[in-house]
């Protein structure tokens, strides 16, 4: 259990002090002191024509009170105490100076035999040993000095594989697609297990059922879905885009790529399609100066799609703009597909197919249509390269992510982040501290809460089907806004 | 109303004394308030019990469209409680103030005609009562008057709880489309949704479910009740006799449907929303199978029914979230299999029960043995005369 640590052994300084002949250095016993005395032993000071009087110390505490109070003028102490010296932590601030830097490692973290054999080895099993043994029996754990590397090591030692320390119990619930189940689950998980955070839901009826739960309750829900917008709430971290963020710039795109002017808009009757088309619509008409030729609404399921082909047949748009979801998706392309509408003759931008859609519909079926997500599967950066192999170990080689799962990923890393920023479980302090986490190991890339709305600035990327269920990263947005109530698109 | 009217026997009084025991003082000694809640949910939908027997148990129609009603009752005291939630202040971000949310989101800028009404406590109430019933009397009416019966009148049904539920979905910016519905926090000032509210609630759902329970014995106690039975069982020799069919049938659906409606209104103060999922034809299919399970001649047994189905939903799905639709899907067909007459069944003379005790029961205990069996013998002689002279009786009160 060694731990490479920047340790020990500098030299703190304080000014000269005037009426001494002699300057005193304080050493505690112990291998690091080594080069203090042994040097004084050798005459290594003698010989420089420095006359020094060493002084044997009890601990790093007493060497710190001497620095203050001037009766030494420096030792070698932990590399740590050094700065906690300097800012006054713990103590009266004293200017100080570290000459030399003696070891860098070497430290280890020693448990006892009792705990070795209860089965500690690291964080995790020491933690199960604690758990185990009950809240009546207490363990100790000493460090020399409060600033010392050894006590910072030791502490973050025990955190690891916990979040402040805490060990990670996941609560699994299914919500069965049903919107009162999802209430009933919501509550349970924040009355009964009294859950620290929440991630989950999937549609926005499941959303909207849970939300005055989690604000009753004051629970915190990380909802990975792109979704229709016009919501915020302190409870809620929407991980997923906003509609303008998944919208805007894709409509820009194909309209400068393919020259765009005519936009025919399909979707499922339900507020997100609703909400995407409407944007799209204002975002057509008023910016792009383009017409929408077509807009349909089909019931969530609908699988006959031919009297809509037909429409598209007559009206030819430039780009057919597709917000269908679910089961719908499969008959919606094949039908296309079955009818000639390929990507050789026609345009096809969808905001609703991610990989895990191409899994249902079959690659084939849509080769060569765009998709507007945050995130594609096949997207190149060592954080993605990392994460989608570690999720094919987990759950099979056959196994696909796509957008809603990327951002499933990130809900977790941001609560731990908003937590370890906020020092806190409390879920206002959480709420609070949310605005302008980071995290940089997003397989998307980089995101980060927003200041004040509690949506993710992401970027926008266009990807392109091939017949193998993946998409080809085409475009890739600057960092977007998220403006969940997006003025002149309402 | 006289008491024997209500009861035909001791054991019928046991039995609702026991649940009345179990509902209004067990339950909520026991359980904490966030559990109690969970069953004043399930409580909601033993008024469906309650209406689908006197409908399908005792008058052999078969309505797999009651999700309709309870939406109907459910979403008439939604859309009260979404007005009361859309005051212009709290509702100031919008582009129009004072209007329900997804108004505002679908460009909807007054409120439509058919909402205003719902601004009154007095309106809202009475269309929870009225408006299921007399869409119930309107269906029943048209069909039965045609002869309409049997697996027809299920489809039928079916039918319209789709049509209901698309209708919804399609139309959101008047109803709030898939999402339904939601956010809903007052009643009259009372904040639905804290601890106090959930107990006055859950009474009154209880409450109300045992004025339902006692007008249903009533019912099925009555010559309305043997009249009902004739017709499940002879229809024609009813029609014969000079009864008007169609007007009983019309009469039962509409009563049932009165039931769901009024535990829809409990079951949106109970959740805090509404929506076009408890309308659709799954959740009136599981509407009939909760009563099929307790048992669908007895209204004490359906209301058993809907406790344990959603008790084991609940259960299920918490220790096996993976697992549990197919372990609920296991029991029901279990229960249909073994018991086909549901759980209540179990418990009746020459159920699985009374076998069991009288064949170890008579050797352990004989003295008790023997006055159990006087007793079942001569309720059970009741009942089948009961049931088999209906026809005669109503035949007899014609001439």
């Amino acid at each position: 259990m060694k731990k490479p640590q920047p340790h020990s052994a500098t030299r703190a300084r304080v000014r000269p002090v005037a009426q001494s002949h002699d300057f005193r250095l304080g050493f505690v016993p112990m291998i690091d002191g080594a080069p203090v005395i042994v040097a004084h032993e050798m005459g290594l000071f003698r010989k420089f024509g420095v006359r020094v009087r060493l002084g044997r110390e009890a601990g790093w505490a007493s060497i710190r009170d001497r620095l203050i109070h001037q009766e030494i003028v420096g030792a070698h102490a932990p590399a740590s105490m050094a700065f906690a010296l300097r800012c006054g932590l713990g103590s009266l601030a004293v200017p100080c100076l570290t000459a030399i830097v003696l070891a860098h490692n070497g430290s280890a973290i020693t448990l006892s035999q009792t705990l070795k054999r209860a089965g500690a080895v690291d964080p995790l099993s020491l933690a199960e040993v604690v758990r185990r043994s009950g809240a009546s029996r207490r363990y100790r754990f000493a460090a020399v000095f409060e600033y010392a590397t050894q006590h910072v090591n030791l502490r973050r030692w025990l955190a690891a594989g916990g979040v402040l320390g805490r060990q990670i119990k996941v609560i699994k619930e299914d919500g069965a697609s049903d919107w009162p189940t999802f209430a009933e689950k919501a509550k349970k998980l924040l009355v009964k297990d009294k859950v620290a955070s929440v991630f989950g839901c999937w549609t926005s009826a499941s959303r909207k059922a849970v939300l005055p739960v989690f604000e009753k309750e004051n629970g915190m829900l990380y909802y990975p879905t792109f979704y229709e917008g016009l919501e915020q709430s302190k409870n809620v971290i929407y991980t997923g885009q906003e509609a303008t963020q998944q919208i805007i710039a894709g409509l820009d795109w194909i309209a400068k790529e393919k020259k765009a002017k005519t936009f025919y808009l399909i979707g499922s009757d339900y507020i997100w399609p609703r909400t995407s088309a409407k944007i799209a619509r204002k975002h057509i008409e008023n910016v792009l100066k383009g017409t929408v030729v077509g807009e349909e609404f089909y019931a969530l399921g609908h699988t006959q799609f031919g009297s809509l082909i037909n429409k598209i047949k007559l009206k030819k748009p430039d780009v057919i703009y597709a917000i269908v979801v679910g089961g719908s998706n499969v008959s919606f392309y094949k039908q296309l597909k079955a009818a000639g509408i390929t990507s050789d003759k026609q345009t096809l931008l969808t905001i609703s197919v991610t990989e895990d859609e191409v899994l249902g519909i079959g690659g084939e079926n849509l080769t060569g249509f765009y998709s507007a997500m945050k995130y594609f599967q096949s997207q190149d950066n060592p954080n993605n390269a990392a994460f989608v192999k570690a999720f094919k170990e987990k759950y099979g080689e056959k196994s696909v992510i796509g957008d809603v799962t990327q951002a499933g990923y990130l809900g977790p890393w941001l609560w731990k982040a908003t937590v370890e920023k906020a020092g806190s479980f409390d879920v206002d302090k959480i709420a609070a501290a949310s605005s302008g986490v980071e995290f940089k190991g997003a397989p998307e890339g980089y995101v980060r809460i927003h200041d004040t709305n509690h949506h993710l600035w992401s970027k926008l990327r266009i990807g392109q089907w091939s017949t193998d269920g993946q998409a080809k990263v085409l475009y890739e947005s600057a960092l977007i806004e998220p403006d969940p109530f997006p003025k002149g698109y309402q | 109303m006289n008491i024997k009217t209500l009861f035909k026997s001791k054991a019928e009084v046991y039995t609702t004394v026991t649940l009345a025991a179990l509902v209004l003082v067990v339950l909520p000694l026991l359980l904490p308030i966030f559990r109690l809640n969970l069953f004043g949910k399930y409580l909601t939908f033993g008024f469906v019990g309650v209406g689908l027997v006197l409908l399908w148990g005792r008058c052999g129609i078969l309505s797999l469209g009651q999700g309709v009603f309870f939406g109907l009752g459910g979403y008439c005291m939604a859309m009260f409680l979404k007005l009361e939630a859309s005051d212009p202040i709290s509702t100031k971000i919008q582009s129009t103030p004072g209007i329900p949310d997804f108004m505002d989101w679908n460009q909807i800028t007054k409120l439509p005609w058919f909402w205003e009404p719902f601004k009154s406590f007095p309106f809202a109430m009475a269309a929870i009562l009225v408006i299921p019933t007399l869409v119930a009397f309107g269906i029943g009416w048209a069909m039965f008057r045609r002869r309409v019966g049997g697996v027809y009148f299920a489809i039928i049904t079916q039918a319209i709880a789709l049509i209901i539920s698309l209708g919804i979905d399609g139309n959101q910016g008047y109803t709030g489309g898939r999402n339904g519905i939601t956010d809903l926090r007052t009643l009259l000032g009372m904040d639905i949704r804290s601890n106090v509210s959930q107990y006055i609630i859950y009474y009154i759902s209880a409450l109300l479910l045992f004025a339902c329970i006692l007008f249903g014995k009533y019912i099925i106690n009555s010559r309305m009740g043997r009249v009902l039975v004739a017709i499940r069982d002879r229809e024609d020799r009813v029609r014969f006799s000079g009864y008007d069919v169609a007007m009983c049938r019309s009469f039962v659906f509409a009563l049932a449907a009165l039931f769901s409606g009024i535990g829809g209104a409990m079951f949106v103060l109970q959740v805090g929303f509404m929506s076009p999922s408890l309308i659709g034809i799954v959740p009136s299919i599981e509407m009939v199978i909760f009563a099929a399970v307790g048992g669908r001649l007895s209204v004490i047994g359906a209301v058993y029914g809907v406790l344990i189905v959603n008790l084991g939903k609940t259960t299920f799905s918490e220790a096996f979230p993976e697992l549990w639709l197919f372990l609920m899907g296991g029991t029901f067909i279990a229960v249909v299999m073994f018991f086909p007459d549901g759980l209540a069944g179990l418990t009746e003379p020459g159920g699985p029960l009374s076998k069991l005790w009288q064949k170890w029961g008579a050797r352990l205990l004989p003295g008790l043995a023997r006055r159990i069996a006087e007793n079942h013998s001569s309720t059970a002689t009741t009942t089948v005369l009961a049931e088999k002279t209906a026809l005669n009786e109503v035949t007899n009160a014609t001439k």
